[in-house]
């Protein structure tokens, strides 16, 4: 798998609903169509919201994987 | 035959209320959300908080009409007793308005439960009404207060935080929340 091109880096960790969706929502908007973000979460509501969340917005949720109790996702521009 | 003893006073000149701006051809119209502020207790204002920022958030526009009790969390911090005779002066004394002085619908306990609230969220790492209505405001979120209830309660438009919009009515809520694709009252 091809490494991807982060633009910008969310740390949600500790943060509880909605705060990750919130922050994201902050980074990724002043951000060109296609860029990337990273974002990691601890909020276990997290993985059914970043899904509802990438819906809702239209951004692209292209990867998402679990390594302990911290949740990744990362998110392409739309 | 004449009714009226005296002139009546000049109409008011109307102003035509401005068009919604037309979608540019082919775009997806944008959700928007429409929720009545209405209990001021800390345990529905944080909802309200909760899905006005997360709905900003989410692209969709949110408009959150505030008012009777629900006013009153929206009161700036260094205002303690507002309004020009002793009944409003009442209700400030008997309820201490702004965001960090909200009781609990059930389990008030005299202050114990927003207390133990504050530190579970703390705990948890919640976010609190107050950040949250920080995050909602950063994000585009309309608070629009009530006309109606800031003469009753004898609330000022200074008497309310910077970041609400301009007052209104029955009528401007009714209009947002059929224009709106969901709507709550909480």
């Amino acid at each position: 798998m091809a490494t991807l091109e982060i633009t910008t880096h969310v740390d949600a960790r500790g943060l509880s609903c909605p705060m990750p969706i919130v922050k994201t929502a902050q980074a990724i908007k002043p951000l060109a169509s296609g860029a990337l973000v990273e974002v990691l979460a601890t909020d276990a509501g997290s993985v059914k919201d970043f899904a509802a969340w990438s819906r809702t917005t239209g951004h692209d949720l292209v990867e998402q994987s679990v390594d302990g109790a911290v949740y990744r996702f990362v998110i392409r521009h739309k | 035959m004449t009714l009226l003893a005296e002139p009546i006073a000049p109409p008011i000149p109307v102003e035509p209320s401005p068009a919604p701006a037309p979608e540019p051809e082919g775009a997806v119209k944008t959700k928007e959300l429409v929720i009545v502020n209405w209990s001021g207790e800390l345990d529905k204002v944080w909802p309200v908080m909760i899905l006005s920022s997360t709905a900003a958030a989410s692209g969709v526009r949110c408009k959150v009409f505030v008012t009777f009790w629900g006013l009153l969390p929206f009161v700036k911090d260094q205002k303690r007793i507002v309004g020009d005779n002793w009944m409003q002066k009442m209700l400030t004394l008997m309820q201490r308005p702004g965001i960090d002085h909200l009781k609990l619908s059930k389990m008030n306990f005299m202050g114990m439960g927003p207390w133990m609230m504050g530190v579970l969220s703390k705990k948890y790492h919640v976010a609190s009404p107050r950040e949250l209505l920080e995050a909602a405001t950063t994000l585009g979120v309309e608070f629009i207060p009530c006309q109606m209830t800031m003469d009753m309660f004898g609330l000022k438009r200074e008497d309310l935080i910077d970041e609400m919009g301009e007052p209104a009515g029955a009528a401007t809520a009714i209009a947002m929340m059929t224009e709106a694709d969901a709507s709550l009252f909480i």
